[in-house]
C-alpha cells in the first residue's frame, strides 16, 4: 500500500505485470472456446481464411440450421437428457439415504462401508467394461438407454453419496432430535425435516452428478450402438464424404451442447464450488 | 437394595437399544446403496476378472476354455508371445499414459497455483475472472478434444497452420502426447485452481498481517506459509488428479482414433482389445491390470496420510 507513495515506479510496473497476468490468463481460459463460437458462424468455405482475415468474414447461420436438421443430433439430446436425468434422480434418492445414516448414524462396519465407496468412486470405468458388456447382452439390453442409465450408476452414486454424506454433517443436529423426540420415523425425518435443509445440496450435487452424466464417453461409445449420446454424436459427426471434416457443423453442435451447461455451471457458481471442494478436499 | 439397582441397570440397557434400532435403520438406509454398488461394481468386476483367466470371444462368451494367466504371460512352442504384457504396444500405452499423468497433473497444479493465487487477491474484474474459469472446466471432454482437434488442425488450424506453419501434430504419436497433455491441462487447470483457491481462501488473514508487519517479502510468505498450510488439500487434489489422469480415455479416443488411442492411454489399449478385437480374454486381463495399478495408488495415499472418515 505504501508503495504507490515511496516508489510509484515499481508500484506502477506491480501492477501493470499483474494485469498483463490477468489477461494472459483470461486469453487462455477463454480463447479456445471463443474460436469454437466464431468458428460455427462461419462458412466452411472461409475456414481456409488467415486467422485476422477470418475473425472479420461474414456471418451465417447455416451450421446450427443444419446441426439442428441432423436427425442423430437430436436424437442424441434426447438420450443423452434421458440417461443423465434418470442416472441422477436415482442417485439422488439412494444417495440421500446413504448420506444420511453415513452422516447421522453410528454402527459398526461405517468406516468400512465409506472406504468400499471411496474404492469404488476411483474404480476404473475399465474394469467393469468387459463384465457390464456380457451382462448387458445376455440381458438383452444393448443399445437400451435404461442399461446406459444403470452403469451409469458406478460414478454417480458414490460422487452423491460422497458429497451429500459431507454435507448432512454440517446440519446441526438439533432439528433431527427434535423430530426423533416426537417420534417420527428415520424415513419421515429424512422427507420432512432433513429435505428441506438439504435441497441446496441436492441441487448441487444434482447438478454435478448431471454434468458427469451428460459428458460422459466410454460406456455411451460401447453399450449403445445406433442410440448415441451428444458426447458419441460429436465426436463421430461426419461430413458428406469420409474426408471431409464438417468443422463448422462440429463446433455449432459443440456449443449447443456446452452452452446450456455453461449457463447452468454460471448460475449455480457458488454452489458447484462449495460442492466440489466439499466432494475433494475434505475427503 | 436390589429394587434401588435396577434403575440405574436399565438405563445403558435402554440406551443400547435405541443403537441398535438406530443401527439397523441405518442399515436399511444403506440398503439401496450397496445393492447397487454391488450389482453395477461388484459383479461385473467379479466377471472381468473371471474372464481375465479365460480364452474368449466378446461375441460368444459362453464358449471359452481356461487359460490361467495366459492372457498376460503365454508363450507358444513357436516362441509366438500371446501376453499382453509380452506386447510392446502395452508398454507404449504405459509409459505414454504415466507422462501424461506426470506432466499435465504437474502443469496443472503450477498453473493452477497462480490462477489461484491471483484470483485470491482483490482486483477490478476479479469475479469475472473467477466465472471464466469454470468455462473450460465445464466444456465436456469429448468437445474440448473436437475444440482443440481442430485448432491442431494443419490445414484450418490456429496452432497446426497458424503457429506451426501446416504440421500435422497428431499424426506421429511422439508428439501427440504433448498434444493431448495441452489439451488436458487447458481443460482441468481451472478445476485445481478451484480447490486451491478454497484451500486458500480457508488460511487466517491475521498471519498474513504478522509476516507483513515483521518484513516477510510475499515470497517469503508463500514459500514459508502458503505452501505448507495448503499442502494437505493439495495433496488431496493431486491425488484424485493423478488417479482421472491415470484412466483418461477420451481425449486419445476422439483426437487419435481407436487405434493410436491403444498405443497413448492404458485403458485405450484395454478397449481396443476387448472391443474392437472382440478379445474379451485378453481385454479382462488388460482391464484387471489397471485396476490393480489403480488400488495400489489409492491403498498406498490412504495408509500413508492416514486418511480419516470420521
Amino acid at each position: 500500500m505504501n508503495l504507490k507513495r515511496t516508489n510509484p515506479t515499481l508500484y506502477f510496473l506491480q501492477r501493470t505485470g499483474f494485469y498483463l497476468l490477468v489477461a494472459i490468463i483470461t486469453i487462455y481460459l477463454m480463447v479456445p472456446f471463443l474460436w469454437a463460437v466464431l468458428t460455427s458462424f462461419r462458412k466452411s468455405g472461409d475456414l481456409f481464411l488467415q486467422p485476422l482475415q477470418f475473425v472479420f468474414a461474414p456471418s451465417t447461420l447455416n451450421n446450427y440450421r443444419d446441426v439442428f436438421a441432423n436427425e442423430n443430433f437430436i436424437n442424441g439430446l434426447g438420450y443423452s437428457l434421458l440417461v443423465a436425468v434418470g442416472a441422477v434422480a436415482i442417485s439422488l434418492l439412494f444417495g440421500s439415504f446413504a448420506a444420511y445414516a453415513l452422516g447421522r448414524f453410528r454402527f459398526r462396519g461405517k468406516s468400512m462401508i465409506m472406504y468400499i465407496i471411496l474404492a469404488v468412486s476411483v474404480f476404473p470405468q475399465i474394469a467393469v467394461l468387459g463384465g457390464l458388456f456380457t451382462l448387458i447382452r445376455n440381458f438383452n439390453m444393448y443399445n437400451n438407454p435404461i442399461a446406459l442409465v444403470f452403469s451409469y450408476l458406478i460414478f454417480t452414486i458414490p460422487f452423491t453419496v460422497w458429497v451429500l454424506t459431507s454435507f448432512v454433517r454440517d446440519i446441526p443436529g438439533e432439528l433431527e432430535e427434535a423430530a426423533l423426540v416426537d417420534g417420527a420415523s428415520p424415513l419421515r425425518t429424512l422427507f420432512s425435516v432433513l429435505f428441506p435443509v438439504m435441497m441446496p445440496a441436492l441441487v448441487t450435487t444434482g447438478l454435478l452428478a448431471f454434468i458427469n452424466a451428460w459428458n460422459e464417453y466410454l460406456f455411451a461409445l460401447t453399450f449403445m450402438g445406433t442410440r448415441r449420446t451428444v458426447p458419441v454424436v460429436i465426436a463421430n459427426y461426419s461430413g458428406a464424404t469420409q474426408f471431409d471434416q464438417p468443422w463448422g457443423q462440429i463446433m455449432a453442435a459443440s456449443i449447443v451442447v456446452t452452452v446450456p451447461l455453461i449457463i447452468l455451471v454460471l448460475v449455480f457458481q457458488r454452489n458447484i464450488v462449495s460442492g466440489l471442494t466439499a466432494g475433494a478436499v475434505k475427503g | 437394595m436390589t429394587t434401588n439397582a435396577t434403575p440405574e441397570i436399565a438405563a445403558p440397557i435402554r440406551r443400547r437399544g435405541i443403537e441398535a434400532a438406530r443401527a439397523q435403520q441405518a442399515l436399511w438406509l444403506l440398503l439401496p446403496t450397496l445393492i447397487a454398488i454391488a450389482l453395477v461394481a461388484g459383479y461385473p468386476l467379479y466377471r472381468t476378472i473371471f474372464f481375465s483367466l479365460f480364452d474368449a470371444n466378446l461375441t460368444t462368451p459362453d464358449q471359452r476354455t481356461f487359460l490361467g494367466i495366459g492372457n498376460f504371460w503365454f508363450t507358444t512352442a513357436e516362441g509366438v508371445q500371446l501376453g499382453f504384457l509380452q506386447d510392446p504396444k502395452w508398454w507404449e500405452a504405459v509409459k505414454n499414459t504415466m507422462l501424461f499423468t506426470v506432466v499435465s497433473v504437474f502443469l496443472e497444479t503450477v498453473f493452477g497455483m497462480i490462477i489461484a493465487l491471483v484470483v485470491n487477491t482483490a482486483f477490478p474484474g476479479r469475479a469475472f475472472l473467477r466465472t471464466a474459469m469454470l468455462v473450460p472446466w465445464a466444456i465436456p471432454t469429448v468437445v474440448s478434444a473436437q475444440m482443440w482437434g481442430y485448432m491442431y488442425n494443419d490445414s484450418f488450424g490456429l496452432i497446426g497452420r497458424g503457429l506451426l506453419g501446416g504440421q500435422a501434430l497428431l499424426a506421429n504419436t511422439d508428439s501427440a502426447i504433448w498434444a493431448l497433455i495441452a489439451v488436458d491441462v487447458w481443460k482441468t487447470t481451472s478445476f485445481m485452481a478451484l480447490l486451491i483457491l478454497a484451500g486458500l481462501q480457508s488460511l487466517p488473514t491475521d498471519m498474513y498481517e504478522a509476516a507483513d508487519m515483521d518484513g516477510a517479502t510475499k515470497w517469503t510468505q508463500f514459500w514459508r506459509m502458503t505452501l505448507p498450510l495448503l499442502r494437505p488439500a493439495l495433496l488431496v487434489a493431486l491425488v484424485f488428479r493423478s488417479l482421472d489422469a491415470l484412466r483418461v480415455f477420451d481425449v486419445m479416443y476422439v483426437m487419435l482414433g481407436p487405434v493410436n488411442a491403444g498405443s497413448t492411454s492404458m485403458t485405450g489399449y484395454a478397449r481396443l482389445q476387448l472391443i474392437d478385437n472382440s478379445l474379451l480374454g485378453v481385454g479382462s486381463a488388460v482391464s484387471v491390470a489397471i485396476f490393480v495399478i489403480i488400488m495400489v495408488i489409492v491403498v498406498m495415499y490412504v495408509t500413508a496420510f492416514r486418511v480419516k472418515f470420521d
